[in-house]
């Protein structure tokens, strides 16, 4: 199995505060792989440090092969593109999905947008319709289509998501969630998925890592876990803590 | 359901008028609650949110609140006077909402924010609103209630403010809590502790306890009943033991949708909004 990203020691420090503290991991290619654990674990940071967007003091991180420096060129973000939690956040408010959607063909350099953005519509389920509209005229739904849209339409083989559902409710976040896997069936995609929801992991991804205060707790396949065949105390509570609320 | 009613609701109604008409948040809703905990479930929109805040009073001043009866103790909310409204308000009613970083007081030390609830409603010395401030955070299971009660909200953590939102909500001794997401802010391990702690604290006092949450699962184990809302209606109610028997086709596609751990389903089945549910 060749690595599309391979993730050796790595350090995140913000000022004094290390963020992440070593932490080594390997995704395959076409593989979905998760990483769970709550606020403040370093979850969110993994992936921002992947797409340059956090300050890596060590360690190195290589994507389909080749290792990363300190800026991230072009051909890179060609084939990294990452979908953020809050669709209400991540939408420019006042260009169109039109402009949205031509902001990374331009500077690509595609000449062929037109079609790429039609495409990128319909295979989100979207349909040329929305292509006028502002981010304050969809739903919450239908915005987090139009930021897979954008992560989609320089046909990336690397998508991180973080945590692409949780400003959803239920019954949206699991057409989102069938969206998603069937695009990466489609595409082959690679997935790096960060989630608080084992459940929503458990459904995703093929193997996961658990994380807690910047560090791996363990790192597990979904069947394991599905089976309670971890190690950690802590997993055992994340675990506990995702079948509800029990009276003592 | 126990006998004593504590809150009577019969076809509950709040309009918001808009420049392009009229948006009709709540459109008829009916329910009766003892001291029993109520989980009132519905996505975002449905109006749940809006029920909680019209028996609080908190609807915003351009919105119209009407029903046939709302009723808390026997007292009617909606013909008192803001005054009387006012006296119920955090002392006989109280409300948590969804995130201590938005709903304390920034500037104000927890501390003084509870005392500040409790000698609003009671005729106390200050030391003794101390006295009670520092118990009230014990009894949420604060470990070093002379610590925190000196802190200011930024400087707890989330599941930490909402424990001091809930010992300021029930300093004053309430028999109806309306709970608006009390949980969903916080981490999942965090969240089993704070419910948790006002489940003890619910039952240990024989309040009534209004749960709105959008997470039918949560609250199916966490209450005794579920309202469940969709545009602006209450769809189905029943108990939350029974909830997988459940009838309506809105209910089953929400408890349906979600992953489970151990349940593989791909693709996960969708909801199919019909628009007769709206009806």
């Amino acid at each position: 199995m060749t690595a599309a990203i391979a993730v050796e020691k790595l350090e995140v420090v913000f000022d004094r505060f290390r963020a992440l503290k070593g932490v080594s991991l390997e995704v395959g290619e076409g593989e979905s792989y998760g990483l769970v654990g709550e606020s403040g674990s370093g979850k969110s940071t993994l992936l921002r440090a992947i797409t340059g967007l956090a300050p890596v003091a060590s360690g190195t991180i290589t994507v389909n092969g080749k290792k990363l420096g300190g800026t991230r060129d072009k051909a890179f973000y060609r084939e990294v593109q990452m979908v953020f939690q809050d669709p209400y956040g991540s939408l420019h408010p006042r260009q169109t999905v039109d402009r949205l959607l031509q902001e990374p063909l331009a500077i690509h350099g595609f000449t062929d947008g037109e079609k790429r953005i039609e495409r990128a519509l319909d295979e989100v389920g979207l349909g040329t319709g929305f292509r006028f509209r502002y981010a304050h005229q969809l739903s919450g739904g239908q915005r987090q289509r139009v930021a897979i849209a954008r992560a989609l339409i320089l046909e990336p083989s690397i998508l991180l998501l973080d945590e692409p559902t949780s400003a959803l409710d239920a019954s949206v976040q699991a057409e989102v969630l069938n969206l998603l896997e069937e695009v990466r069936r489609r595409r082959k995609l690679t997935f790096l998925m960060v989630s608080h929801d084992l459940a929503i992991i458990t459904h995703m991804c093929e193997r996961l890592m658990v994380m807690q205060n910047g560090e791996t707790v363990e790192k597990l396949t979904a069947s394991q876990l599905i089976g309670h065949r971890v190690s950690a105390d802590y997993t055992r509570n994340l675990l506990r803590a995702s079948e509800g609320f029990v009276r003592v | 359901m126990s006998s004593d009613t504590l809150l009577d609701v019969d076809d509950l109604r709040v309009n918001f008028p808009t420049r392009t008409g009229l948006v009709q948040a709540v459109r008829g809703v009916s329910f009766s609650l003892g001291r029993e905990r109520l989980g009132i479930v519905g996505e975002s929109g449905s109006g749940k949110s809006q029920t909680g805040r019209a028996i609080m009073g908190l609807t915003p001043p351009q919105a119209e609140v009407s029903a046939k009866k709302l009723c808390f103790d026997g007292m009617d909310l909606l013909s008192i006077s803001p005054r009387e409204r006012r006296a119920l308000r955090g002392n006989r009613i109280a409300m948590i909402l969804q995130d201590p970083k938005y709903s304390l007081d920034p500037v104000m030390s927890i501390g003084r924010q509870i005392v500040e609830t409790l000698r609003t409603h009671e005729k106390v010395s200050k030391a003794e609103a101390r006295e009670r401030a520092l118990a009230m955070l014990e009894a949420v299971q604060i470990r070093d209630p002379k610590r925190v009660f000196d802190l200011y909200p930024h400087e707890v953590s989330g599941g930490m403010g909402q424990r001091a939102m809930i010992a300021m909500m029930l300093i004053a001794g309430p028999e109806l809590m309306i709970a608006d997401e009390p949980t969903s802010a916080l981490d999942v391990t965090v969240q089993l502790d704070v419910l948790g702690i006002l489940d003890k604290l619910v039952s240990e006092r024989g309040m009534g306890l209004i749960f709105i949450s959008h997470d039918l699962r949560l609250v199916s184990s966490f209450c005794d009943r579920v309202v469940v809302m969709y545009a602006g209606k209450v769809v189905e109610q029943l108990k939350a033991s029974e909830l997988r028997d459940a009838q309506h086709p809105y209910t089953r596609g929400l408890l349906d949708c979600m992953p489970r751990i151990g349940f593989e389903r791909h693709p996960l089945p969708v909801l199919d909004r019909k628009p007769e549910w709206a009806a």
